[in-house]
């Protein structure tokens, strides 16, 4: 009742100052809107305090936290190994990558060389990683401003891959394949099959998202120039993968400093121009069709040989000689129960995860389980820049915004 | 020494404290005073360029004399070089200049740290809590003298009793 009342007399002419009747007054004033931390398209639990004049964003104030689970914490109280677990719970869309990542950088606390062929199955993995992230971030993407229809298509073909993984470790989303010096088993040859299926038949479905997006009038205008930014200011926010690469700075960990099997495979890297999020969604269709490029050609190049290290100090058995073989079995154990021992030292290692650099800084006084680590997660630098990519549009647009750098809560929040 | 620690180590001669190379990386310890100076070096000196921000982060040696150790990452897009920089404050006045007059991505990564660590940053535009909430009384949850389990503060919140069947 107050609201109706409230309504009636701010927009009603006053009749005992009938001028006003040519210049009725209308109530402005500033309103904030708590966007979250339930909304649906905030994918997880992010909040947003919008400071609105009328519909345009003044100023917006990111409160995170919501997913907060101290992961940096319990890291310092398990083992190396015991935290690859942990990682996948970090960015939940794509653990493969976050166990890549973490596991090369424990890699390179150890100086630890790992074989050629595992370097090769972890670079597919990556990149078909890559395509689960990127479909994902399509669908979604294009669910929060409307169009729905893509999003089925996505999520069809990730199903493929999905199970895919399931097969390859037996789990969809909480993977922990990786390891620190290999990965923990070879891929079957029904599954190589598989995935050599699944490069044919993916390419032409890739054109058929950008079909129902790019010949999409809404979608077009809801993307082509919103959320701008220039590259000088997205390398000052620290902003990296595509969210950094649509600005027109080519900055890909995989080409500057290029790690496992990439530097063997020709492909390109997508830059963008204008920095909105038209050119961000560009780069991240571009990047499948190269993603595909990379597996085609790690399949090709992939020699037989073993896919763990062998350095008995540090690297996990083959799980059939723990059964059968007693050295094997005490290996197991004391790697379990006290974790290898780490040199002294401190390091920081960045991999060009999807969403971009997802880096991890460990400090090791030696022993068992790293002193301090620290995660750099790329969707908590880009909500970072959030007010200053989104002053000036309009609500709506705050969706389209915090969509375009595909942020992750598990990830920003840890 | 690597050529990046000796050009710093010869425009900062108070400041500069000492310089590792470990792993490929190369690591610069700086004096808390020298440090705003030292980073606007790094940010506008051409054979610096160092434009991008990694990540900022914070370690806790409890039985040093200066307790915490603040830092920085930096990368140069342009030079493809990449340093971190470091700094000691003790706990009595843990303190540090802020560098979000240099790298705005600074803004939301220093707030992290003194939210997890309790250094504040001077002339920082919005040095608030970021991942905990703001009533968080607990104190600094990576010190090393807080305690995994935290120390209570959840089990002192009320909840809906159970509805009996």
């Amino acid at each position: 009742m107050a609201f109706e009342d409230q309504r009636t007399t701010v927009y009603k002419v006053n009749p005992e100052h009938p001028e006003s009747e040519t210049l009725p007054t209308l109530r402005t004033e500033e309103l904030l809107l708590n966007l979250g931390p339930q909304h649906p398209s905030t994918h997880g639990v992010l909040k947003v305090i919008l400071e609105l004049e009328g519909e345009r964003l003044v100023k917006s104030t990111p409160v995170l936290g919501f997913l907060h689970r101290g992961v940096e914490k319990l890291a310092e109280d398990g083992t190396y190994h015991q935290f690859i677990p942990h990682t996948d719970r970090l960015d939940y869309v794509c653990a493969m990558y976050n166990n890549f990542a973490y596991c090369r950088a424990v890699e390179k606390l150890l100086d630890l060389k790992v074989p050629d062929r595992a370097e090769y199955l972890r670079t597919i993995v990556a990149e078909v990683q890559r395509i689960i992230g990127h479909q994902f971030w399509l669908g979604a993407q294009a669910l929060d401003i409307g169009a729905m229809t893509v999003f089925f298509y996505c999520f069809r073909d990730r199903e493929i891959l999905l199970d895919w993984f399931d097969e390859l470790c037996g789990a969809r989303l909480t993977t922990s394949w990786y390891r620190i010096g290999g990965v923990e088993r070879d891929l079957t040859p029904g599954l190589i099959d598989k995935l050599k299926q699944f490069l044919d038949y993916f390419p032409p479905k890739i054109t058929e998202y950008q079909v129902f997006l790019e010949k999409n009038r809404i979608w077009l205008g809801r993307t082509k120039g919103v959320a701008v930014i220039s590259a000088e200011d997205a390398v000052s926010f620290g902003l990296s993968g595509p969210t950094l690469r649509g600005s027109g700075v080519d900055y890909d960990l995989r080409k500057y400093e290029p790690y496992s099997a990439y530097p063997k495979c020709e492909f390109s890297v997508p830059v963008g121009k204008n920095g909105d999020t038209y050119d961000r969604y560009w780069i991240r269709v571009m990047e499948l069709y190269e993603s595909v490029k990379i597996i085609r050609q790690c399949l090709e190049q992939m020699q037989d040989g073993p896919v763990m290290a062998d350095v008995p100090s540090v690297t996990l058995p083959p799980k059939s000689r723990v059964f059968t073989n007693l050295e094997s079995m005490i290996q197991q154990f004391k790697l379990f129960s006290q974790g290898f021992q780490a040199p002294p030292g401190e390091i920081y290692c960045g991999t060009e995860a999807h969403k971009g650099e997802l880096g991890f800084y460990i400090v090791s006084t030696g022993g068992g389980k790293p002193y301090r680590l620290k995660i750099r997660a790329p969707s908590f630098i880009h909500m970072g820049a959030f007010d200053h990519m989104s002053r000036g549009y309009m609500i709506s647009d705050a969706c389209t915004i915090f969509g375009s750098y595909d942020v992750v809560m598990g990830e920003c929040d840890r | 020494m690597h050529q990046l620690a000796r050009r710093i180590e010869e425009s900062f001669s108070v400041g500069f404290l000492g310089a590792m190379e470990w792993r490929g990386d190369v690591a610069v310890t700086v004096t808390r005073d020298a440090l705003h100076e030292v980073a606007k070096f790094l940010r506008y000196e051409p054979g610096m360029d160092f434009d991008y921000i990694v990540h900022v982060s914070s370690v806790d040696w409890p039985d040093d004399e200066e307790r915490f150790e603040v830092v920085w990452e930096f990368y140069s897009i342009r030079k493809r070089h990449r340093i971190r920089l470091k700094t000691r404050v003790p706990e009595s006045d843990c303190v540090v200049d802020s560098l979000t007059d240099l790298w705005k991505g600074a803004d939301f990564m220093e707030r992290e740290v003194y939210d997890m660590m309790g250094i504040r940053f001077r002339n920082h535009p919005d040095l608030r809590r970021i991942l905990l909430p703001d009533d968080f009384t607990e104190g600094y949850p990576l010190r090393k003298d807080f305690p995994l389990r935290g120390k209570g503060w959840r089990d002192t919140f009320e909840f809906l009793d159970e509805v009996p069947r």
